[in-house]
């Protein structure tokens, strides 16, 4: 699966000479201690791909700033001599977000990992952007908050990442993405400008610039300080494991909870061949036989959860559940979670090889693309185990192949990108929370027409107009920002029909 | 004018079939309306906006024309668009939790078609009539901020026509979706100078089986803030935590609950033993509720900043004999004054106490005397993005020119 990409992440027009990197590289020298400026070519292999291991691209010169104002002189000098910068994290991204670009600079935000401050008192934190995602619950749990977005990678995730990826996690479902948490930002804009946005009070005055910041994947700026949400903890946690028969079964359960008006903090649901997995690999003793798990987590008032936990053990029976285990203290909470948190490692217990998929369909329409996964699955003979956050419809299905054997990996990849097509066809989204990145951008023509592309490009042209910033990621094909929009070059058919003359 | 109406005039026309001329009544915060397009879909939108684009005519979108005294006059208003026949809910997936609507739906039309399946959209209406669009264009909100967020945390898809009539996308139909940059949150809060929003997708709530509000008297600013820390740093998820406080009298801060029977009744107690014994309990919303505390003709402020700013804010609010309802939960209050003649060293010292505390004071409304005398947007920092936003989608600046930030 490694294939060599050095053709992609070219930007829409010559890439700097090598006069102008040595010209970037001589001023990350004089603004950054030694350490952080590498141009030493074993070294810079280290950086070649981030979590998507099989995009790999060696980067010009990485430089690892310790502050913004670091950082913003790297990134003047990039925009002063046309050279492209790609910003990374802590290199976790599955969709080849953070893929350096050949000829140019990677921006490590490692060494700037300060959490500046946690204010209960106004339920933030500030911190930058290299911290990680756990140590700012972490740093808030002591003060009864905690920090609400949690991916599967939070205890190695960058907040940088995060934000760049709009990342969610399980509890999404009740409490929302990195962009309803993140509320203002320092960025460094593609031509090395620090400026504010958004602030720590909500609804700052202006365009939302921030909330088109959040999720575009490195490609405006990069954040140097995010202020964010603490969340108070919950009063009551309440994880149930629950057994079904079938995978349409645990489905029915689902809908039956979304339906009585009950919105958990999670619902989870693993099928059979991702409980075996998992089995084989953490021992979480799952049900035995079950055809599907659901995990529910249920959080808030204590009296609240109690009421609801009451009404969801009976849906679920109702619904055909013949197991349910429910856990309240951390201990046994962590051990059912423990399962579906290991679920995508796990799969390598049960095969050499496999892709993580990301998509998204309407929650209602599950059961019918599942059959559609199972069908795929058996014509083709690609075993896909099928992970998912189902509160929100969001599939993370398992392509598992070997690709020691001719042809299992191509087989493997048609798989994929035919659950993708699924999740299209039935009005949902390419991605629901691993982003474009390098991966998935030839699929955004299928997901978005000419016009709407076209139409976000316009803020890609605002921020970067010179598309230096992480060029060749989310867009199949840049937009030239030159040319301005909705300028006619003929003339209009109302002069010609002669109604515009009298302007 | 009266040339440019003859030829647009047949030229909207021939676009949209609704095209009249504009009335006294259509005047945007008291600028004359050219002509007025009541286009029918997001297609006839986007002809007329081809032939604005055609005339460089400046163009002024209205939903339900609720607001359009919010932030500053436009520099001229050749066509309005109104968006009030574009008023239908499209669809309504109540099992996927989502609803679709025109821009010019009210508010209170898509909250009677979901509630059928016993949903709602979580965006207050507080002004009467709102629609969709308005809501949008103006991100106004409510106490129901404090649950689960504003407009930027529900909108899911949008539908816009830009400037040059192309009509784009973004989003979808499902809430966790990282495909492409979000548009939808540039278009919240922009006052409709960045392209013409047609049609938008929200994710939605449950309607909670019961509600209730506990309500206590706070004698000032001090109390005021004390009790609204113990309810934010307690465990009793309110659904919202507003204060009233008229310009003479005692001030009243509210906290309220929504959810199942039991566990509300249980929420409620914990509040009336955190905010005293003099605490009232409702089954009905107080007076004013999720409305603002300005009557026509007043100057209307909003006030953010961080939660421990509140004492601070609302110290000066009564010292400048101010009128406050708002958000005590999220830093977010809307304040009134009632003479012209005060509002500029007024909105001085409001200024700077929610500057000191991370938030701004920005004028939503006032009479036109009031705005020619203040900056009524006040400092906004990255304003030169915000400006290369505008030039990209909009170079010739016909779209509400002049209403917003920094004269965009």
């Amino acid at each position: 699966m490694v294939s060599d990409v050095q053709h992609a992440g070219r930007p829409s027009r010559a890439p700097g000479s090598d006069g102008a990197l040595a010209a970037v590289t001589a001023r990350a020298r004089e603004l950054i201690p030694a350490p952080g400026v590498i141009d030493d070519h074993a070294k810079l292999r280290t950086y070649e791909c981030d979590g998507l291991a099989h995009y790999r691209v060696t980067p010009a010169l990485v430089v690892i700033p310790e502050d913004a104002e670091q950082l913003a002189g790297v990134v003047r000098a990039c925009a002063e001599h046309g050279v492209p910068f790609v910003a990374r994290g802590s290199g976790t991204g599955l969709s080849g977000g953070a893929l350096p670009h050949a000829d140019g600079v990677l921006v490590v935000t490692s060494r700037m990992r300060a959490i500046r401050e946690v204010r209960p008192e106004d339920q933030r934190a500030v911190v930058e952007p290299g911290v990680i995602n756990l140590d700012v619950t972490r740093a808030a749990t002591p003060h009864g908050y905690y920090y609400a977005p949690d991916p599967s990678s939070q205890q190695v995730c960058s907040i940088g990442g995060n934000v760049a990826e709009n990342s969610g996690g399980a509890h999404c479902l009740k409490y929302g993405f990195t962009t309803n948490h993140v509320l203002g930002a320092d960025l460094v804009t593609p031509q090395g400008e620090l400026v504010q946005i958004g602030s720590a009070a909500p609804d700052a005055p202006g365009y939302d610039l921030l909330g088109a910041v959040v999720g575009s994947e490195g490609t405006l700026g990069v954040v140097t300080s995010a202020t964010v949400r603490l969340v108070r903890l919950p009063e009551e946690v309440r994880t149930v494991l629950v057994g079904f028969e079938s995978t349409d079964a645990a489905g029915a359960a689902v809908s039956a909870i979304i339906a009585a008006g009950i919105l958990p903090a999670a619902i989870e649901m693993m099928d059979a061949l991702a409980i075996e997995a998992a089995e084989a690999a953490v021992h979480c003793n799952y049900p035995a036989g079950a055809g599907a798990v659901l995990v529910i987590e249920l959080d808030g008032a204590a009296v609240e959860v109690a009421e609801e936990y009451a009404e969801v053990e009976r849906l679920c029976r109702e619904a055909g559940s013949f197991e349910q285990r429910l856990a309240t203290d951390p201990v046994d909470r962590a051990l059912i979670w423990k399962g579906r948190k290991s679920a995508f490692a796990a799969v390598g217990r049960i095969s050499p090889d496999y892709i993580v998929q990301d998509g998204v369909i309407p929650r209602t329409a599950l059961p019918e693309v599942l059959k559609a996964i199972a069908d795929l699955s058996g014509t083709s003979g690609v075993r896909v185990a099928n992970v998912f956050h189902a509160g929100d419809g969001n599939l993370h299905p398992l392509v598992l192949f070997d690709e020691s054997v001719e042809g299992a990996a191509e087989a493997a990849e048609e798989v994929s990108g035919a659950i993708l097509d699924l999740c299209i066809e039935h009005g949902g989204s390419i991605t629901g929370e691993h982003g474009v990145g390098m991966d998935k951008a030839k699929y955004m023509p299928k997901m978005y027409g000419a016009d709407d592309l076209d139409t976000m490009q316009l803020v890609r042209c605002a921020f970067d107009p010179d598309g230096i910033s992480n060029p060749g990621k989310i867009f199949p094909t840049p937009r030239l920002c030159g040319e301005v929009p909705g300028r006619r070059k003929g003339v209009h058919p109302l002069q010609e029909a002669g109604l515009a003359e009298a302007f | 004018m009266s040339t440019l109406t003859g030829t647009a005039h047949d030229a909207l026309s021939s676009a949209c079939e609704d095209v009249r001329e504009g009335r006294p009544d259509d005047a945007v915060d008291g600028v004359p309306v050219g002509l007025v397009a009541r286009p029918g879909t997001t297609e006839q939108v986007a002809e007329v906006m081809k032939v604005a684009a055609a005339h460089r005519l400046s163009v002024v979108p209205r939903g339900r024309g609720t607001k359009m005294t919010w932030g500053l006059p436009p520099a001229s208003a050749d066509v309005l668009v109104d968006l009030s026949t574009m008023d239908r809910v499209l669809d309504h997936a109540a099992g996927d939790l989502i609803v679709e609507a025109q821009a010019g739906t009210p508010l209170a039309d898509l909250q009677a078609v979901v509630g059928q399946a016993g949903q709602r959209l979580v965006i207050d209406e507080t002004v009467p009539g709102a629609s969709v669009g308005g809501a949008l264009a103006s991100n106004a909100a409510g106490p129901q901020r404090m649950l689960v967020g504003t407009a930027r945390d529900l909108l899911i898809g949008i539908t816009v026509v830009r400037a040059d009539g192309v009509v784009a996308k973004a989003g979808g139909r499902v809430v966790k979706n990282v495909a492409g940059y979000d548009l939808g949150k540039l278009m919240i809060g922009s006052l409709g100078t960045l392209a013409v929003v047609t049609e938008a997708l929200f994710r939605l709530h449950p309607v909670p089986e019961v509600r209730r509000w506990v309500s206590v008297r706070v004698a000032d600013p001090q109390r005021a803030h004390d009790l609204a820390q113990a309810v934010v740093h307690g465990q009793t998820v309110p659904g919202a935590l507003e204060v009233d406080w008229p310009a003479d009298g005692p001030g009243t801060l509210t906290v309220q609950y929504g959810g199942k029977p039991d566990g509300v009744e249980d929420r409620v107690g914990t509040a009336r033993s955190l905010l005293g014994g003099d605490a009232s309990v409702s089954e009905d919303e107080p007076d004013g509720w999720s409305s603002y505390p300005w009557r026509a003709g007043e100057t209307g402020l909003k006030l953010t900043f961080v939660l421990s700013g509140l004492r601070d804010v609302l110290a000066v609010t009564r010292d400048v004999g101010a009128a406050v309802r708002g958000s005590a939960g999220t830093g977010v209050v809307y304040a009134a004054l009632d003479r012209p003649d005060d509002v500029p060293a007024a909105l001085d010292r409001l200024r700077s106490v929610c500057a000191r505390h991370q938030g701004s004071a920005v004028v939503v409304d006032a009479p036109a005397e009031v705005k020619r005398a203040v900056d009524v947007w006040g400092p906004v920092p990255a304003l030169d993005l915000m400006r290369r936003v505008k030039d990209q989608f909009d170079p010739e600046h016909r779209l509400a020119p002049g209403r917003f930030v920094g004269g965009i």
